[in-house]
């Protein structure tokens, strides 16, 4: 069966997603070294060991995100989440950075490594880190086609795991400079894209308005459907040019989030091994939902039986669902 | 949503007895004290948002509350008398107590405007967060507070009521 890797961002979550049929479960520290770093979530070093704990009890296991990058001369915050990450007995870590990933392999030459979505590898960068490091698992960028998932396969000798459900980043992770742009403050060096602190929601002329930095991200009738404000996803006029007329829309990408669940057949005999769902960020309720769905998924296509699907519309951002770039046509 | 139905339009224009809003602030600082003493881990989720002054504004309902972690205090305010504060949530009672239970996603009650947000948003996410993680059960709480042999009556006065209103009064199980 393909294993089912998904989100915890509270220890209520982790129980939730394992009550629910997670194989994995994947969470991070209370701190800056994990790309999930939003108020009042994530876990203590004490709390990531009876997480464990209980997913061992279950028979799953739990992965640790340790996905930012550290700053120079300050790398001891990341250095301490591996140790502690291994002291709690994780399976793995999910690791971004290249200078973090060559200590872990010289400090903790048994722990597990899997290579982070926002290292941004290739096949080539994925050999290479495989090679020299020891990497035996890569987390796919959601920008891929089906097919091309098929041919980084064949190229690379580790497994991957791709995203199916949830937020959908649309940019080159661990490169994108858009949060940063707009705040000072960008998931690949601080765990926050689009942080909370600067997200201002207001009433203007009887609609509700949200602003990231000062920006205006979109501006809405009250009680209509909303994302969260990030500027990817935001609704903006561009000017008129001499080959156009003004627009006004997604200019980006549209709100919507990523539900892979019909590819799931095809992501399988694409060679994958494990399918991520993201949403850290959400709450129990959103992973005890989404993580018996995918559970019953996956025991579907295992068994040949026909897929169940439209049970998630209304978890995802603004309230719509899209394939993503698995089977996209780029605007 | 598990419960669409409003309070009805008459439980908000009552007017509100003078002595009430302090009953109920009393009742429920009791609430917030015990359960901050049972489950430290909400205030420790808080972070620097323990500080922060939280408006509860339940729009089918007949007042407005005010949470102040720090001081372990819940106040009601007549709706006319809006208290200052850092951060407001504001949606019906239904959602509040579907998301404080764990039967909805406090995103996706955001994400199509049943709850709305104002003020401090990272103050918001932090109790939202918090109160994700505690699993609290309303009806335990009370019925806990109430002692017997009032628990046993409390509790199902509280199943009765969640059947029949739609109302979740009660912790969800995640599990299947």
């Amino acid at each position: 069966m393909m294993e089912l890797v998904c989100p915890a961002g509270t220890p209520a979550a982790l129980r939730a997603a394992v009550d629910a049929g997670a194989h994995t479960v994947y969470c991070g520290f209370a701190n800056e070294t994990n790309a999930r770093n939003f108020p009042g979530l994530n876990f203590s070093a004490q709390e990531l060991a009876e997480g464990v704990a209980y997913a061992a009890a279950r028979g799953a296991r739990v992965l640790v995100a340790i996905n930012t990058f550290p700053r120079a001369g300050d790398q001891a915050i990341w250095h301490r989440a591996v140790a502690e990450a291994r002291a709690a007995g994780a399976h793995a870590v999910i690791l971004a950075d290249l200078g973090l990933i060559a200590h872990a392999a010289e400090a903790h030459p048994d722990l597990r490594l899997h290579l982070s979505v926002q290292a941004a590898a290739n096949p080539d960068a994925i050999n290479f880190y495989a090679e020299t490091f020891g990497i035996r698992r890569v987390v796919l960028p959601r920008v891929l086609t089906v097919e091309e998932i098929t041919a980084i396969n064949r190229e690379i000798d580790v497994e991957t795991e791709v995203f199916v459900f949830g937020g959908l980043c649309v940019m080159a992770e661990g490169r994108c400079s858009l949060s940063s742009y707009a705040t000072g403050l960008s998931p690949n060096m601080n765990g926050v894209c689009s942080p909370a602190s600067h997200v201002v929601y207001g009433e203007v002329g009887g609609q509700n308005e949200a602003r990231l930095g000062g920006f205006l991200i979109h501006r809405r009738p009250k009680g209509a459907p909303a994302p969260y404000p990030t500027l990817c996803k935001g609704c903006f006029t561009a000017p008129a040019t001499a080959t156009g007329a003004a627009q006004t829309g997604h200019l980006f990408e549209d709100p919507v989030s990523l539900d892979a669940t019909e590819l799931i057949p095809r992501l399988r005999r694409a060679g994958v091994t494990a399918l991520k769902i993201e949403g850290r960020q959400r709450s129990r309720a959103y992973v005890a939902q989404v993580v018996r769905a995918f559970r019953a998924a996956v025991e579907a296509v295992e068994a040949g039986a026909p897929l169940p699907s439209g049970l998630l519309a209304k978890l995802t951002e603004g309230q719509a669902a899209t394939t993503g770039a698995y089977a996209k046509t780029w605007r | 949503m598990t419960s669409p139905r409003p309070l009805p339009a008459a439980l908000r224009r009552l007017p509100v007895p003078p002595l009430a809003p302090r009953l109920m602030g009393i009742a429920l600082t009791a609430l917030l004290r015990r359960i901050a003493r049972r489950q430290p881990a909400i205030l420790s989720r808080l972070g620097p948002h323990e500080a922060a002054r939280f408006l509860i504004d339940v729009t089918d309902g007949p007042v407005l509350l005010l949470i102040e972690p720090r001081a372990r205090r819940i106040a009601a305010h007549p709706r006319r008398r809006e208290p200052a504060h850092d951060a407001a949530i504001r949606g019906r009672l239904a959602a509040f107590l579907a998301m404080l239970h764990g039967a909805e996603d406090g995103d996706a009650l955001f994400f199509s405007g049943e709850l709305q947000i104002g003020g401090d948003t990272s103050a918001v996410l932090a109790l939202r967060n918090a109160l994700d993680d505690a699993e609290l059960d309303l009806a335990a709480e009370l019925a806990a507070i109430a002692g017997r042999p009032f628990d046993r009556w409390l509790r199902r006065g509280a199943d009765l009521l969640a059947r029949r209103s739609g109302y979740v009064l009660s912790r969800q199980e995640t599990s299947p």
